[in-house]
């Protein structure tokens, strides 16, 4: 009886399981058939693999700069990443590293700020940028965003697992802190930073509101932005649309796989 | 000569600890640098702003105006009671399923493992922006879903999900599930496999039978994690703008309209009237605070 009864629940979990891994890659098989196919079939609804894919993508390079689009993305995406990952991380190893009763106050403080949301200073921190000329600018999209509490607090946790011995060893060997930081930690830490750099590049290249109210010319337009102006045009060619879709989620794509083991080491890391 | 050796080494240590404290701030000045210019002065702004009135850059100091002005807007009201309707359906619900995939995950006797974790993770990858436009597309009035939903006689008729205000939500809500679950799922199975074997273990001999078992030691032995993706979870709805703007953009007729996406017509749109903008998103931070004191609270009850 409770054999029958545990095969019956082992059968709904796979049924569970398949219809839930259905319903997540469905909607990816949906944009790639739509790369293939015209509007007016994507509208209707379309999900067999047609023949306008050259056309779509000769439609979006023809409408859209993309070379340049693709490159402005990428250049903030990865400075930006860089730039988090070396402000962020160093931040939080000092916090962890030099313990202070001080320092333990301000990072109680930062910890208070992960609750604003953007919405309530994105109206002031737009008049701070149009008073520094900064409207339309790259530097503008970054300022914000390099210092990041999330990956501050994140890096904290993480380093509460690095040997502290490691660095006593090194001190007595003559290395100066940045030296210990940059030869022995970051090596050490390497999981630490795969994670961070899969969470911080994914947050700058999907970055959306904060663009969008920022960079008003085409030719500072990120692919994010392009995606949503070619769609919300009244009638949307969404065979071009899929094409920038697809170019859009490619890059996050090969960076979660790149990375993925280190992910998920990263992860489990930081939770213990 | 044993004087100056305490005095020695009480030197060479205070020297040690004064290079420290100098290293201590050294490395965290640009990170306090960028988040008082960029974090804190502007809420402190935005706070001074809400209590401002008129429009563009002209304005002058109007008390209590726009807190006035809000009880009394209607289209401010539907944003509100919009976004709570988005709070309170959808998180529960994805909160429910995130655990019990984690769950079904964390047996490892399961086939497949690695194939449906990756799966159920996938849509986290996405853009919002890229998925909203997927999910506008999928759900055209002739489009696909209905189409399959005809076909699999789930209805007889199709249904034009974003002319209607009820479907309109319900797609919004579908969207944010299908995008977010996975990435809370993950928090609850890295959580899951840090609980140690041998509590399992021991209920299983004085046979406690396997919900019981998920149900008094796993769920609350993850209570800190549900706790905290519950806080983030929340926040995050709070701030819906990306998918509302690409989807339907507040529509029809202000259904759909959240906070966030107010405030950017109220600023960006509309004529801008930044004061009364600011006096709207202190309303979503005193909701995050609320909200997250709230939920502190009932965790805190739970454990007594």
């Amino acid at each position: 009886m409770s054999r029958v009864f545990a095969q019956a629940r082992s059968g709904l979990v796979y049924a569970g399981l398949s219809l839930a891994a259905f319903v997540s890659i469905f909607p990816f098989f949906w944009m790639l058939v739509g790369t293939t196919n015209t509007a007016p079939d994507i509208i209707k609804g379309k999900i067999t693999f047609g023949s306008a894919l050259f056309d779509n993508i000769t439609n979006l390079f023809a409408q859209v700069d993309m070379v340049q689009v693709f490159w402005n993305s990428t250049f903030l995406a990865i400075v930006g990443t860089v730039l988090t990952l070396a402000i962020s991380s160093l931040a939080g190893y000092a916090f962890e590293m030099f313990p202070s009763k001080t320092r333990e106050r301000v990072f109680a403080v930062l910890l208070l700020t992960l609750s604003i949301p953007f919405a309530a200073i994105m109206v002031p921190l737009f008049v701070m940028m149009a008073k520094l000329t900064l409207i339309n600018t790259f530097t503008a999209i970054l300022l914000p965003s390099i210092a990041s509490v999330f990956i501050i607090f994140y890096f904290r946790q993480a380093t509460k697992a690095f040997p502290h011995e490691l660095r006593d060893a090194a001190k007595i060997d003559g290395l100066k802190e940045w030296q210990i930081f940059l030869y022995i930690y970051l090596p050490v830490m390497r999981s630490t930073y795969a994670a961070a750099i899969i969470i911080v590049f994914m947050a700058n290249w999907n970055n959306y509101l904060w663009p969008l109210i920022v960079l008003q010319t085409n030719e500072n337009k990120t692919l994010t932005l392009v995606v949503s102006s070619l769609a919300s045009s009244y009638y949307p060619d969404y065979g071009v649309v899929m094409v920038a879709t697809v170019l859009a989620t490619l890059p996050t794509i090969i960076v979660f796989f790149l990375l993925q083991r280190r992910f998920v080491e990263g992860l489990t890391g930081s939770v213990k | 000569m044993i004087l100056g050796r305490i005095l020695g080494g009480a030197m060479a240590k205070s020297r040690i600890g004064r290079a420290e404290q100098r290293n201590g701030w050294l490395f965290i000045a640009p990170t306090l640098v960028l988040l008082g210019l960029f974090m804190v002065y502007p809420i402190v702004w935005s706070l001074w702003m809400s209590f401002q009135t008129g429009r563009g850059m002209n304005h002058s100091f109007g008390g209590f105006t726009n807190i006035i002005r809000l009880t009394q807007d209607p289209v401010f009201l539907r944003a509100l009671t919009n976004t709570g309707i988005f709070l309170v359906v959808q998180v529960p619900i994805m909160i429910v399923l995130a655990l019990l995939f984690a769950a079904a995950l964390n047996n490892p006797k399961l086939r497949f493992r690695g194939f449906f974790r990756t799966a159920i993770f996938l849509p986290c990858v996405t853009s919002l922006v890229a998925y909203s436009i997927l999910f506008k597309s999928m759900f055209a009035s002739d489009g696909v879903i209905n189409d399959l939903a005809i076909m699999l006689h789930l209805m007889d008729a199709p249904i034009s999900w974003l002319g209607d205000p009820f479907w309109a939500r319900t797609v919004i809500i579908l969207a944010i599930t299908w995008r977010w679950t996975g990435y809370n799922m993950i928090f609850y199975l890295a959580a899951m496999q840090n609980i140690d074997k041998s509590i399992y273990e021991a209920a299983r001999i004085d046979g406690v039978p396997g919900w019981a078992r998920f149900r008094y030691i796993t769920l609350p032995m993850l209570k800190p994690v549900i706790l905290f993706t519950t806080v983030i979870s929340t926040i995050g709805t709070l701030q819906l703008f990306d998918e509302v703007n690409n989807i339907t953009t507040g529509g029809p007729s202000d259904s759909t309209l959240t906070l966030s996406l107010y405030i950017y017509n109220l600023t960006f749109k509309f004529m801008p009237s930044l004061g009364y903008a600011a006096t709207v998103s202190y309303v979503i931070v005193i909701l995050v605070a609320v909200l997250s004191f709230l939920q502190f609270l009932v965790a805190k009850d739970r454990k007594a």
